[in-house]
């Protein structure tokens, strides 16, 4: 059993409120970083960490936060990014829930790394249950005196507020979800500049996923070396894997980094196998936009070694035998699962979900869209299949923001690895669209 | 024919305008408009669970922009609801991983028993259906969000049951369904 850097306490009674979460040890992140630390210090420890974007880019948070632009006498933002949406992930809203006072406890400690006097927290408003928890939370640490006017005596002042979104998975992305907080469309804004230097009311603005920055709490309280203690390589610390689809039991898992993919499927200290007593077909392993891998090449890579749950390991092979970690969004399909059919839904979620300010994404998701569903329905020809590859490679790279690409990569990776089973629903659309049909033939491997 | 009577002009409750006071003080002053999605949010539960032409412009008045800058912010985000709904807006999440685990079949379950059609109202005005996008909540598929509340796990027809009773048993629309009815099952039993 690993250990547990942000979840140790989730089941204790009471956790979400400050009394509580004080006992267990809370704000003493706090506490360390504004009576014994400067700013600087703050970010040089998390630079030591070696924690990496828990949103999905996996990107350094130490670096991040270095490349802030800190002009003299300019406001700057710290907004957490709480839009959780990305198709099988489903932590953020578990761990806000259950934890709010870490989540508030590592955006004090990260504002002071960054020097921010006001700071948002970004939720979907399909959250809007978790923002009244957090809003409570937040009543409560101003009037602990964590929030507010000089805090802890130490001359640092925090306001802290939470901003819901109104649907739109688009919000996500760190420029779309600024205009939104500005109270515009979630349209992303070319970049440069970035939000590092122009980013809310055209201020130096750091966003960070939740996870991120409820890392920051144990990075701070036991020193950015012993973090990255845990874990494998460049992979430090801990992950909060969502875990759902087919499994014997779904739901959230933090895991250090480095726990072989076989024993986070099969082991009963995880996900219990897959459900039914089935066979697994395939894995999406870090959120909807990630490539999909069949069972052979996410138990192993193609060098035969076993894969760990780790950002190295799972993107072993690039895109032609690899995944990524991405957010951790773990979704396992068993193998009566139709790979067309989970395909166009995830193409008409992008297709739904495009800003639709790019044309490549706005036209090439929808096309997309449209030709697997023909193939999912039996009307599909063998030129539909290269269609998807040709309109896929079209849109990626040539959109303002990562949706093409996260709309582009599971449809080449689908087509790539199970070709037979797109040529299947043209050569045999009437078994294929038949109730319960499911391809069993093999999966393309290399 | 001109209508006879001028339809009177929405106007928000002292308890709404106190939370939009509040609201406006999260934003620096000259950036009011940031309150936007918030105060969309609390319209829509005032009006009935949809947001007129007549409550967006209430909202444009109330922060001092253009109709426009409402219109186009209402119409991008799926939350809000540009039609009259029904006394509940069933939002049921049709994405890969709940459809993994049987949304197409609770779709079907629900058009059925509630002789609504996706986008549709059912005939006694009590549950509008709609079909939304990923809730986060994937380890407890299938998922309806009602509101504020999520209700997981709806993969049997006693689960169904359940949900629409607890619903039909509300008097009123309640602002905040889950200080009534409770959390999601999966935040009670982690």
């Amino acid at each position: 059993m690993g250990r547990k850097l942000l979840t140790e306490h989730i089941n204790v009674e009471g956790i979400n409120t400050f009394e509580v979460y004080r006992k267990h040890g809370g704000y003493r992140s706090v506490e360390k970083a504004l009576k014994t630390m400067t700013p600087d210090e703050v970010v040089e420890e998390v630079k030591k960490s070696g924690l990496r974007g828990r949103g999905g880019a996996g990107f350094p948070t130490g670096m991040k936060w270095s490349f802030l632009a800190k002009p003299e006498g300019v406001p700057r933002y710290l907004v957490c990014n709480a839009d959780e949406s990305e198709p099988g992930t489903f932590k953020d809203r578990q761990l806000m829930s259950k934890l709010p006072h870490l989540l508030i406890e590592g955006m004090i400690t990260g504002s002071y790394a960054l020097g921010a006097r006001t700071s948002y927290i970004y939720i979907r408003g399909e959250l809007l249950y978790v923002l009244r928890i957090l809003e409570k939370a937040i009543a409560e640490a101003y009037a602990a005196g964590f929030l507010g006017e000089n805090i802890l005596g130490s001359g640092y002042s925090l306001d802290l507020h939470v901003h819901p979104g109104a649907g739109a998975y688009i919000c996500g992305e760190e420029t779309a979800l600024l205009e939104s907080l500005e109270g515009k469309r979630g349209n992303p804004r070319n970049k440069p500049p970035f939000p590092a230097v122009q980013g809310l009311y055209a201020r130096p603005t750091v966003v960070n996923n939740v996870e991120t920055i409820a890392a920051v709490v144990p990075i701070i309280n036991e020193g950015g070396d012993e973090y990255a203690k845990l874990g494998v390589g460049k992979s430090t610390g801990t992950k909060l894997i969502s875990a759902c689809g087919h499994l014997n039991k779904p739901g959230i898992y933090e895991i250090e980094l480095g726990v072989p993919v076989e024993e986070f499927i099969y082991s009963d200290e995880y996900c219990g196998g897959i459900w039914k007593g089935r066979d697994l077909k395939a894995v999406v392993a870090g959120g909807s936009s990630v490539p999909i891998l069949p069972k052979e090449l996410i138990l192993k890579n193609v060098a035969g070694e076993n894969r760990l749950m780790t950002y190295e390991s799972l993107s072993d092979g690039g895109f032609v035998t690899g995944t990524m970690l991405g957010s951790g969004g773990f979704i396992a399909m068993d193998e009566t699962t139709c790979i067309v059919k989970n395909t166009w839904n995830f193409s008409r979620f992008y297709h739904h979900e495009s800003c639709g300010q790019c044309s490549p994404c706005r036209e090439g998701t929808g096309w997309m869209e449209k030709v697997l569903h023909r193939l999912e329905h039996g009307h599909g020809s063998m030129h539909d299949i290269d269609l998807l590859v040709s309109v896929a490679k079209q849109i990626e790279g040539n959109t303002i923001c990562p949706l093409g690409e996260a709309a582009a990569w599971p449809v080449a990776a689908a087509v790539r690895h199970f070709r037979h089973e797109f040529e299947w629903h043209v050569t045999n659309p009437k078994e294929a669209t038949a109730p319960g049909a499911a391809y069993r033939g093999k999966a393309v491997l290399a | 024919m001109e209508p006879t009577t001028a339809p009177t002009k929405p106007q928000f409750s002292p308890a709404a305008q106190a939370e939009i006071k509040r609201l406006l003080t999260h934003y620096p002053e000259e950036r009011s408009k940031s309150a936007l999605l918030p105060i969309l949010h609390i319209a829509q539960a005032e009006f009935g669970g949809w947001v007129s032409p007549e409550v967006q412009d209430l909202v444009a008045e109330t922060l001092g922009i253009k109709p426009i800058e409402v219109y186009e912010v209402s119409s991008f985000y799926t939350q809000y609801n540009l039609n009259p709904v029904g006394k509940h807006v069933l939002e049921i999440c049709r994405t890969g991983p709940c459809m993994l685990r049987g949304s197409d079949e609770l779709t079907e379950h629900l058009e059925r028993i509630t002789g609504a059609k996706i986008g549709g109202t059912s005939p006694d005005g009590t549950f509008t259906l709609k079909e939304v996008e990923c809730l986060a909540a994937c380890g407890f598929a299938p998922i309806v969000q009602v509101r504020e509340k999520y209700y997981e796990q709806l993969d049997t027809p006693e689960a169904v049951d359940a949900m629409l009773n607890e619903l039909r048993s509300l008097v009123h629309r309640p602002i905040l369904p889950w200080e009534e009815t409770g959390l999601p099952n999966s935040l009670k039993n982690y």
